[in-house]
């Protein structure tokens, strides 16, 4: 089908200021995504899931500025002990990373892969990102496949002693960036991956993660807290038997974020666990847009967003559980909760269930609310002030979602960023 | 200690007169017991002492210790020294019932301008003062009252109250939702508390509660007005006749 005039100009016109990196081994790969973006268009108003978040700072040639922000505080995992690769503006930083060695995982640029062949990176690249483009269509994804500049690929084939971070440091207040990362885990192997940092003016981030039986992989990141930055990120995971995958994002701060998880439980047994927690302030704009697809026996996934708005902000969560046939003793869960402190603030969800087996249990919530006066009486009554016990319940509701990082140290961390947000509004 | 001198309560949002002009003393070292029927305000009086919104002062005042207290926030009055158990302790999911205990101590103590209690000697105090009130470590961990049992809410309140040594206790209904031996813990736990410093309001439907905790004074209200003090034989007149027999009288 033909696509309408108007996205098609649009698509035509971001597409002319951009050519294709020297595509090497990946060139295949890269002209197949970028004729799916062709054939799809870039994204606009009009589409289903783009009804509540604005895709036109996202997709326009020119990514509008953003101030670099000096924070003041040291980025949220400079404490702990980890392997360091670096990116500026989307470019990798070979000075500010660290040696790249560490047993049990290689880690690779994007541009180093065909130079030293590594097969399973070519044969991966731009796969989870294609295969994740139906039943919706996620053409940013495709965009970022067809022209990433940079990225890594990481190979977990045992236990690293330590989580690799990938940084991302803004700055210049009009970088565009596009990177592109690819992972795999072997069978029985563990890794966690952090991110940090804002990253650029504007943000393509994808991330394709192929997790074999038995392998495990944690993902924690924290979105950094420039206020004008913008970002579209997708995770594709496909998860093999008895593999476990768990990512947790926190967003603080910024005026755009679109993230989006496509997970696939291909393998009997699998567990996927997909949480975030933002706490947004006057412009700010967040959306959350998940899709889990139970594709095998007894496989649990849970999905647990907390969003804090205040002053204006909006929170968007668009959240699917898709169990096809055959995934019978399927173990679904879903929660997406907002926290509106004000009546200014706005929470729009759309939680999706769609079941073709007759033996599973999948339950989804979703809730809008404001401070509880009962609770917030009770703790003032036992001299708590007002302010203090209305952050306590704001960390309160954010609880569950925290609650999914499994290192407790990162959890603190997280919870550390988390009151300091807080702090700054009193 | 607690003066409350004509006191005039309506609800906020609509006409309605709850309290019309009650006159009530609790001196330090003595319990005051107040009961009355349904509707007669009791659990209004409670909540305007301890600062719920909803209700509005149009007449009166009350002060602790010489201290106006109906200008205050909250928070200010629990430093000040007052404390509400709660007829219906409230869950609050997500806020450990330690950490909650602990925020409210070091909150109260900061704002009186006294240090701070660490972690140590707080988890050292709490223990023990559990222990009294069986009390086990697992509801210590829990989120505040979040699948406690009625028995189990109300300890945790007189366990609160123990915490914060309030100089003026107000129970609201405590006895509420409690069977015997609940009933009975609860008492102890209030009982061990009383001293020649601080005050108490005991709110009540039954003389139940008292036979456990020994009233020095009771009270009638109804109809928003104290309308009839005597010592603890008056409980009982109330288990043995009613309330109606008492109105009567005051009518007549």
């Amino acid at each position: 089908m033909a696509l309408a005039e108007a996205k098609q100009t649009a698509t035509e016109a971001r597409l002319a200021g951009m050519a294709l990196p020297d595509g090497g081994c990946l060139k295949a790969a890269r002209q197949a995504a970028l004729s799916r973006v062709q054939t799809m268009g870039l994204p606009s108003r009009r589409d289903e899931y783009w009804k509540y978040t604005r895709p036109d700072t996202l997709t326009a040639a020119e990514p509008p500025k953003a101030a670099v922000f000096e924070t003041g505080e040291s980025p949220i995992f400079d404490g702990f002990d980890r392997l360091k690769v670096v990116f500026v503006d989307g470019v990798f930083d070979a000075e500010a990373s660290d040696d790249l060695s560490l047993d049990g995982i290689s880690i690779e640029r994007i541009a180093d892969i065909c130079e030293k062949d590594i097969h399973w990176a070519k044969d991966l690249y731009g796969v989870l990102e294609a295969r994740g483009q139906t039943p919706v269509q996620r053409p940013l994804a495709a965009l970022n496949t067809a022209f990433a500049t940079d990225g890594v690929v990481i190979h977990v084939t045992g236990t690293p002693s330590k989580p690799v971070n990938l940084i991302y440091r803004h700055a210049k207040d009009a970088s565009d960036a596009i990177l592109h990362h690819v992972v795999k885990v072997d069978s029985g192997a563990s890794a966690t991956i952090l991110e940090n940092g804002p990253a650029a003016a504007r943000f393509n981030k994808c991330m394709e993660i192929d997790v074999a039986d038995g392998g495990a992989l944690h993902l924690v990141r924290a979105q950094g807290r420039d206020h004008e930055r913008r970002a579209a990120t997708h995770l594709f995971a496909r998860l093999g038997t008895e593999s476990v995958f768990k990512s947790f994002t926190l967003t603080v701060n910024g005026v755009l974020t679109r993230d989006e998880a496509v997970i696939e439980l291909t393998g009997d047994d699998a567990v996927a666990h997909i949480a975030g927690a933002c706490v947004g302030d006057g412009d700010f704009h967040h959306d959350d847009t998940v899709f889990v697809t139970h594709d095998a026996v007894n496989c649990e996934s849970r999905q647990v967003f907390k969003k804090v708005l205040r002053n204006g902000a909006t929170g968007v969560f668009q959240g699917k559980i898709l169990v096809k046939e055959g995934a019978q003793k399927t173990d679904g869960y879903q929660i997406s909760q907002s926290l509106l402190l004000d009546d200014d603030s706005q929470f729009l969800a759309k939680p999706e269930l769609e079941i073709y087996a007759d033996d599973v249990a999948c339950s989804h919530g979703s809730t809008s609310g404001a401070i509880d006066e009962e609770g917030l009486f009770y703790l003032r009554s036992r001299g708590v002030p007002k302010a203090e016990a209305i952050d306590l319940m704001t960390l309160a509701f954010l609880a569950e979602a925290v609650e999914e990082v499994e290192d407790d140290d990162v959890a603190a961390a997280i919870i550390d960023r988390l009151e300091g947000w807080l702090a700054r509004r009193h | 200690m607690l003066e409350i001198k004509n006191l005039k309560v309506k609800l906020e949002d609509e006409e309605k007169q709850i309290l019309k002009g009650l006159d009530l003393k609790v001196e330090a070292g003595k319990v005051h017991a107040i009961m009355g029927p349904n509707g007669s305000g009791k659990s209004t009086l409670s909540y305007v002492l301890s600062g719920r919104d909803g209700y509005e002062v149009t007449e009166g005042s009350a002060s602790l210790n010489g201290e106006d207290i109906l200008e205050l926030e909250p928070e200010e009055r629990a430093a000040a020294g007052m404390f509400l158990a709660f007829q219906y302790p409230v869950e609050i999911p997500g806020v450990g019932n330690m950490t909650f205990l602990r925020t409210a101590v070091n909150a109260q103590r900061k704002a009186r301008g006294e240090e701070e209690l660490s972690a140590s000697d707080f988890l050292k105090e709490v223990r023990a003062k559990a222990k009294t009130l069986k009390i086990d470590a697992d509801m210590l961990k829990r989120p505040v009252n979040v699948g406690f049992s009625g028995g189990e809410k109300k300890r945790n309140e007189i366990l609160q109250m123990a915490m914060l040594e309030p100089k003026l206790c107000i129970l609201d209904e405590t006895d509420s939702g409690l069977d015997v031996d609940a009933m009975k813990l609860v008492a102890e736990g209030v009982n061990a508390l009383r001293d020649e410093n601080r005050g108490f309001l005991v709110i009540t439907h039954y003389q139940r509660l008292l036979d456990h905790i020994k009233p020095d004074v009771v009270h009638i209200l109804a109809g928003g007005r104290i309308v009839k003090t005597g010592g603890p034989e008056l409980a009982l007149e109330v288990e043995n006749n009613g309330y109606a027999g008492i109105l009567a009288e005051v009518d007549a």
